[in-house]
């Protein structure tokens, strides 16, 4: 496993778990008490647990149950696995989320890639709040949207508290065979208002690639160069919610499958956001489905406080213009200092 | 009952009394002491006895049930009979006049009708549809996508705008719409019961829908708590939790049949024309992208807490039902399980009167 750089912000580990954990405008920490377990202050966006939340909690802890008290025997523990799921003995949220699945299955089908492949490196990853909701945003790119699974697996393989990233997706996931259903199980969710609020509510992390397929769809020339973030509807989220944003900057997807031309036309016919050429792909044929070992470094930054603005900020157009851009920049200038600490690109 | 009680008791009419949410909530307010009387209309006699309860043959589609009202002195109205399925009404093009056009009628006879201070209408989910990029977790607000809809949903689409229409003109009623999840449960018929009880379940390849079910006592209870509290609106009605069909299907002990999606409105037309399952063409979509609502609102002001989660109705429903596997012969079998206590009761009765 790679080194994982470990930069402590403020002493923020001891600090008083009855305390508010937000960091307010100034970065200094916010000083007032907690709310029951939410780990935030009133302003902040703590609150005591509703009915659902409570249903929600005791779901997931029968689930985690489940997990330690598997046996240890590898090949008892995949048969009693397909037992209980050969009887629909599994449970999922509402998003449809499945946590078995995700943990014991997908994941660790992902370390490979991580580990050996990519030799992923993190960077800030204790910056990830040990709990409750903030929104990771991250640059996408590389075709084939690789950095996002990337994104979930070194929080739940590196963070210490191991958690769960629910990434947004857009219509065109949805309405695809297999892609759906995989997506959905792995914890994604519709890139719609109702959905990020829903999350964030519920206190979980909630990543968004804000450029959309203009990231994964952009040629090779354009690399490493943000493209527009959207309409900036992710900080009207992160403001009305209050969850702070973190920006995530993903070195490496880039070169997976570096994108030397874009079929339109074709892309057209097929309902596709675009038709990728690369190197590989189509002259290799299925060969050209496997992605280019690029060397990866993942940065999480620091966590940016959406709590100190008025109430209203959330249809303050121009604040939004502006926040999107500052964040963004954040990210550009994140992108690029790490471009500079990597050997080269596949070193 | 004690809410909104007038001192001689309400006075509440149900329409689509003999179909299955409007026999039950009949039977649920039978010995209500709030209750002063219930009439019932429909186009056939309920199939078991209520007490105190005034029938009353007539079509809603009909300008004379503004007489009804009048005659009746009503003071609340449950409209349950948006049918989901053609059913004994005939054709597509019936069953679409009965909800749209008879809504319409219902609604402006009580619009005249001074006496009427509260109206409860049974709408359903169906009216978000289901599409790829709808919500995971529907709120009542959301509604944008009306114009695709088709069939069923877009006649409680329709039927809604007539009720909202209501709301405006006759702003000192108190107005509330129960848009009901797919109702599940052992005495139950509709098109999503009937094709869980196919032993071979066929499903779109590629998808698998996340379904979240209500069962048909909860439903009973909701309509029940709508008249009860003192609350206008719209509220969606479901149980908690979601489950795949995939999952479903093997609570069930069901074999699924993947099929591809363009196979599969052919298989529904063709289980339809031999009268296995009557699966409405316009419902398949729920099958390849589901649908989940939010129902935080009916819990906090209707305080509605269905008794069965998802996945128990679903059990409940396996446990009562699912060994039939033919499905029941019978065109429209809602009351059949009712009916047949009724006539075991009954033959009792008779033969204890006899040996007297």
């Amino acid at each position: 496993m790679p080194e994982a750089e470990v930069i402590p912000i403020d002493g923020r580990s001891q600090s008083d778990p009855r305390r508010c954990r937000a960091t307010t405008k100034d970065g200094k920490r916010c000083k007032r008490n907690s709310i029951g377990a939410s780990g935030f202050c009133r302003t902040h966006g703590g609150r005591e647990e509703t009915r659902a939340e409570a249903t929600e909690k005791a779901r997931r802890q029968t689930a985690r149950a489940r997990v330690e008290d598997s046996p240890s025997d590898p090949r008892e523990r995949i048969r009693s696995f397909m037992e209980r799921r050969l009887a629909g003995n599994y449970e999922i949220d509402d998003f449809g989320f499945d946590e078995e699945l995700y943990r014991d299955v997908l994941m660790p089908l992902a370390r490979a890639l991580y580990q050996d492949y990519f030799r992923v490196k993190t960077i800030g990853i204790d910056r990830i709040p040990a709990e409750g909701p903030a929104l990771l945003v991250g640059n996408h790119s590389g075709t084939i949207p690789l950095d996002a699974v990337m994104m979930q697996h070194a929080v739940a393989s590196e963070h210490p508290g191991h958690r769960v990233i629910r990434n947004m997706a857009a219509d065109l996931v949805w309405k695809s065979p297999f892609i759906s259903s995989l997506a959905r199980k792995s914890g994604n969710a519709v890139a719609c208002d109702e959905d990020a609020h829903e999350l964030l509510r519920r206190g979980e992390l909630v990543g968004v690639f804000p450029e959309g397929f203009k990231g994964v769809g952009k040629g090779w020339k354009n690399r490493y160069r943000l493209q527009r973030f959207g309409r900036g509807g992710f900080i009207e989220v992160a403001l009305r919610s209050r969850v702070p944003i973190i920006p995530v900057a993903i070195v490496g997807a880039e070169e997976t499958y570096p994108m030397i031309a874009d079929l339109k036309p074709l892309a057209k016919a097929l309902g596709f956001p675009y038709f990728p050429i690369t190197p590989t792909f189509p002259l290799l044929g299925p060969l050209g489905l496997i992605p280019l070992p690029s060397k990866w470094i993942i940065e999480f930054g620091e966590p940016i406080a959406m709590d100190d603005y008025p109430e209203d900020a959330a249809d303050d157009a121009m604040l939004i213009f502006d926040l999107t851009d500052s964040i963004r920049d954040t990210i550009q200038q994140m992108l690029l200092r790490n471009l500079g600490l990597r050997k080269g690109t596949f070193g | 009952m004690t809410e909104n009680a007038t001192p001689e008791g309400r006075r509440i009419l149900i329409t689509g009394v003999s179909r299955f949410l409007g026999l039950r909530l009949a039977k649920r307010l039978e010995h209500d002491p709030g209750v002063a009387q219930i009439v019932g209309v429909d186009l056939e006699e309920p199939p078991v006895d209520i007490q105190g309860l005034e029938f009353v043959r007539a079509d809603i589609r009909n300008p004379l049930v503004a007489r009804v009202l009048e005659a009746t002195k009503v003071d609340t109205i449950v409209h349950t009979n948006i049918a989901s399925s053609p059913g004994r009404l005939g054709g597509r093009s019936q069953m679409k006049e009965s909800n749209v056009i008879g809504t319409m009628q219902l609604l402006a006879a009580a619009q005249r009708a001074t006496r009427v201070k509260k109206v409860v209408v049974k709408s359903s989910t169906a009216v978000y549809g289901s599409h790829p990029g709808e919500p995971s977790i529907i709120p009542e607000s959301y509604s944008d996508r009306q114009a695709d809809l088709s069939g069923y949903g877009k006649d409680c689409a329709e039927a809604e705008t007539y009720v909202r229409d209501f709301g405006r003109r006759r702003p000192d009623v108190e107005l509330s719409i129960l848009r009901t999840q797919n109702v599940i449960g052992p005495t139950v018929h509709t098109s999503i019961t009937e094709y869980l009880s196919l032993p071979v379940i066929p499903t779109a390849l590629g998808f698998d829908p996340r379904m979240q079910f209500l069962h048909e006592e909860d439903a009973v209870e909701a309509l029940y708590r709508a008249l009860l509290m003192n609350s206008r609106g719209i509220f969606n009605i479901a149980g908690e939790g979601v489950v795949y069909l995939s999952k479903a299907i093997r609570m069930l002990e069901r074999t699924q049949l993947p099929l591809l999606v363009p196979m599969a409105s052919s298989a529904a037309t063709l289980l339809r024309r031999f009268n296995l399952v009557d699966f409405p063409v316009d419902q398949l979509k729920l099958l390849v992208y589901g649908r989940v609502v939010d129902t935080r609102r009916a819990q906090a002001e209707l305080g509605f807490e269905p008794r069965y989660t998802t996945e128990q109705a679903l059990s409940d429903f396996r446990d009562h039902r699912a060994k039939d596997h033919a499905p029941e012969p019978s065109a429209h079998p809602t009351w059949e399980r009712e009916l047949f206590e009724y006539l075991r009761t009954k033959a009792e009765s008779d033969r204890r009167t006899t040996d007297a």
